[in-house]
């Protein structure tokens, strides 16, 4: 069944990269010129493979999040609001607070993951207390905290002026490597004899690609060895039985989903305070957690899984940026890409949640007819 | 758990083998030469080969009906003119900025530019990592901090606001006018206040009160607040509403031909969009100056360092639409043109901002 699984992932792989060919065909473009300029767009350079790593550092941990709610038998939709949550209250973390470096990012990590897994907590009560469909609460919550972003980005003190965004973080608070380093004249001299560290550095890169791993190992740890994770899986499993077995479902949903918010939080607070440093206004939501809810399923819901799922989102995202200056290629196309191989993942999940769901409707009944 | 751990690995093996074996391929296969060499030679022979310039949007794409399209359309029009080569990227996040900004520095391009104030700090901080590189940002000015190698291209706004807010004074029946802005800072300041000023200049004229309803929409990208603003300023009385609000313009000018009332454009001319409701448009060309920049570049001129900004004086930069005769009567549009001459001779100075504003005011009575 496992390897069943992993054989499925390449194969879709595969399958999606044939039809972006395909596509890239019909559209005039030579495939095999295309997924060159995106390989050698992505690896190429030191500097462009730390993008890569970059831009998938948060699918990574809003791709855990999906996955971990997805174990307790939980939709998080709402990774995208607690991406946007987290982030906002790391960015107000990082410019009003004056702490010493160090302390400072992990405060702001801190209340951002907070932050986050209240934002994610609420749904998992709402499902909880009232029973109301975690999908449409968490989908809501993005929209929320969407507006809830821009009402706190238009404050005052809050908004930069000229900017549609807000101040920037405080130096302190950043978690780049070698941040003020690299600029400094000391710095500067040292890598300008160095170029291969000069590349790998010049991208904002940061702390956030290895707290992504730790989290990973960290959440794959919780699900697989602990008390608490027997616990989630149980509900997510059969949540009668789990019930019956003694189980608090009702503390597990909501702590299944406050969880997962912190995990999203966790995801905008590393954003923020590695690259962007600023929450900006929005206008639509920019992805981190839809992406992730396409990471999780490449990853078939592991939480380590997430990590070679999302860095291939991300260099496919990455290396297909570089089509249109290169060859004139559409970005869009490499979103067909990347949605026919999540089309292909899908549909063994979608036949193995029918048989799943013929499993669960035959153990209700049976309640039923107690 | 060990198999699932094994697989795990394989899938990263294997996603990486895979990438391995086309990636050796495909160099072999491509005649091209690798984007390096493209811009060790274009930096070699800058004769021979023709300038490459490109540009990097913000989310809105080069599609977007406004801004960036201008932009894109300035560029296409220099490389049908000036025979140079151009391109864009489009930014699906802000994070997408920088990493854009490397993608067309890494292409070979003799000058990259960012379209917008928001990609203000990305094209800073690309200009001060990378000093041989020429860069330019539209809507922005580094004041004394330009580096040498960055040219902003700012716009007079506040300059077709007042001819556009004239032509408002002159023809509202109610005496109650409306402005929607985007986003408050120096960019819309420049229209919001340049407009009111010219509202007043004209009921000055009438010897009459006229009354500017003003708002902000903070968003330019909001359709329905732009739409929903608007028709509650009709409902207050208003009968022409002028907007500087990017897309949010889009919602005015639904709602100003439901209520069958006036809407006045902005950036382009605005008048396709509803030929019967929109009176006139204030028009600030980004592909003029845009092609202009380029055009400077070709012939070895490029102002590096310094900020161009484009007033009614030079050349149709900014302007009221060419289509505003359709509905403004002859002789405002005569008036207009006086107008436009005292700004351009200095005898009118249009407030861009609360500061002068007042003053203007006050010089006004």
């Amino acid at each position: 069944m496992k390897q069943n699984r992993f054989v499925i992932t390449v194969i879709s792989i595969i399958l999606g990269l044939i039809v972006g060919a395909i596509v890239l065909s019909i559209a005039g473009y030579n495939p095999r010129v295309a997924y060159g300029v995106m390989l050698r767009g992505v690896f190429s350079n030191p500097k462009y493979i730390s993008w890569t790593i970059i831009r998938s550092t948060p699918l990574i941990l809003t791709g855990i999040s999906v996955a971990f709610a997805f174990k307790t038998g939980l939709f998080n939709i709402g990774a995208e609001g607690q991406f946007i949550i987290g982030s906002l209250v790391a960015t107000l973390v990082g410019y009003f607070f004056h702490l010493p470096p160090i302390i400072h990012p992990i405060v702001a990590i801190l209340a951002g993951c907070f932050a986050g897994a209240i934002w994610g907590g609420i749904a998992g009560l709402l499902k909880s207390k009232f029973g109301i469909n975690e999908v449409i609460t968490t989908i809501m919550l993005n929209w929320t905290a969407l507006y809830f972003s821009n009402f706190v980005v238009f404050w005052e003190p809050f908004k930069r002026l000229n900017r549609d965004a807000s101040e920037r973080i405080l130096d302190t608070a950043s978690i780049q490597i070698l941040g003020q380093w690299k600029t400094s004249e000391a710095g500067k001299a040292f890598l300008k004899s160095n170029s291969f560290l000069r590349d790998l550095l010049n991208p904002p890169v940061n702390f956030g690609f290895i707290i992504a791993i730790l989290v990973a190992i960290l959440i794959w740890h919780i699900l697989k060895n602990t008390t608490l994770g027997y616990q989630l899986r149980a509900v997510g499993y059969n949540r009668d039985a789990a019930e019956y077995g003694g189980i608090n479902i009702n503390r597990n949903i909501i702590l299944s989903m406050a969880i997962a918010g912190a995990i999203s939080g966790l995801a905008g607070a590393t954003q923020v305070l590695g690259v962007s440093k600023e929450t900006a206004i929005l206008a639509t939501m920019e992805g981190y957690g839809f992406d992730g809810i396409a990471v999780s399923l490449i990853a078939a819901s592991n939480p380590l899984g997430c990590i070679p799922a999302a860095l291939l989102f991300g260099g496919l995202k990455y290396g297909g940026s570089k089509l249109q200056p290169t060859i004139g290629a559409p970005i869009e196309v490499i979103n067909i890409t990347i949605g026919v191989i999540i089309l292909f993942v899908a549909m063994p999940k979608l036949i193995e949640l029918i048989i799943s769901m013929k499993g669960r409707k035959r153990g209700v009944k049976i309640e039923d007819s107690k | 758990m060990k198999k699932r751990l094994l697989a795990l690995l394989l899938i990263g093996i294997l996603v990486f083998t895979v990438v391995g074996c086309s990636k050796s391929e495909t160099p072999a296969d491509t005649d091209e030469p690798t984007e390096v060499d493209d811009s060790g030679e274009a930096e070699d022979t800058p004769a021979e080969e023709p300038l490459k310039i490109a540009m990097v949007t913000d989310e809105g794409g080069v599609h977007d009906q406004s801004f960036n399209q201008s932009a894109w359309e300035g560029l296409q029009q220099a490389e049908e003119d000036l025979g140079v080569k151009v391109d864009y990227v489009e930014s699906q996040q802000d994070a997408d900025f920088a990493p854009n900004f490397e993608t067309l520095l890494d292409a070979g391009n003799d000058l990259i530019w960012g379209i917008g104030f928001k990609l203000s700090d990305a094209v800073r901080d690309a200009a001060e990592a990378n000093p041989d590189q020429k860069y330019a940002i539209i809507d922005f000015s580094y004041g004394d901090e330009t580096p040498d190698n960055v040219v902003g291209v700012v716009f007079k706004a506040e300059q077709p606001s007042f001819l556009v807010g004239y032509i408002a004074g002159k023809m509202t029946e109610t005496n109650t006018i409306g402005f929607i802005g985007g986003i408050a800072g120096d960019v819309i300041w420049g229209f919001d206040y340049g407009f009111q000023a010219g509202v007043q200049y004209a009921a000055k004229e009438l010897g009459k009160e006229i009354k500017v309803l003003n708002q902000y929409a903070e968003s330019f990208s909001d359709v329905a607040k732009g739409k929903a603003i608007a028709t509650q300023m009709y409902q207050q009385g208003a009968d022409i509403v002028f907007h500087a609000a990017g897309d949010v313009g889009t919602g005015v000018i639904e709602a100003a031909k439901e209520q069958d009332k006036w809407a006045i454009g902005v950036d382009r001319d605005q008048n396709y969009l509803a030929p019967d409701n929109v009176l006139t448009s204030a028009m600030k060309r980004v592909d003029v100056g845009i092609y202009n920049i380029v055009k400077d570049l070709t012939e070895g001129k490029f102002p590096g360092g310094e900020t161009i900004v484009y007033g009614l004086a030079d050349g149709g930069a900014v302007d009221i639409a060419p289509t505003s005769d359709k509905h403004v009567p002859k002789e405002i549009l005569d008036e207009v043109e006086e107008l436009k001459q005292m700004i351009i001779d200095g005898e009118i100075d249009v407030p861009f901002n609360e500061e002068t504003y007042i003053e203007y005011i006050k010089a006004l009575e």
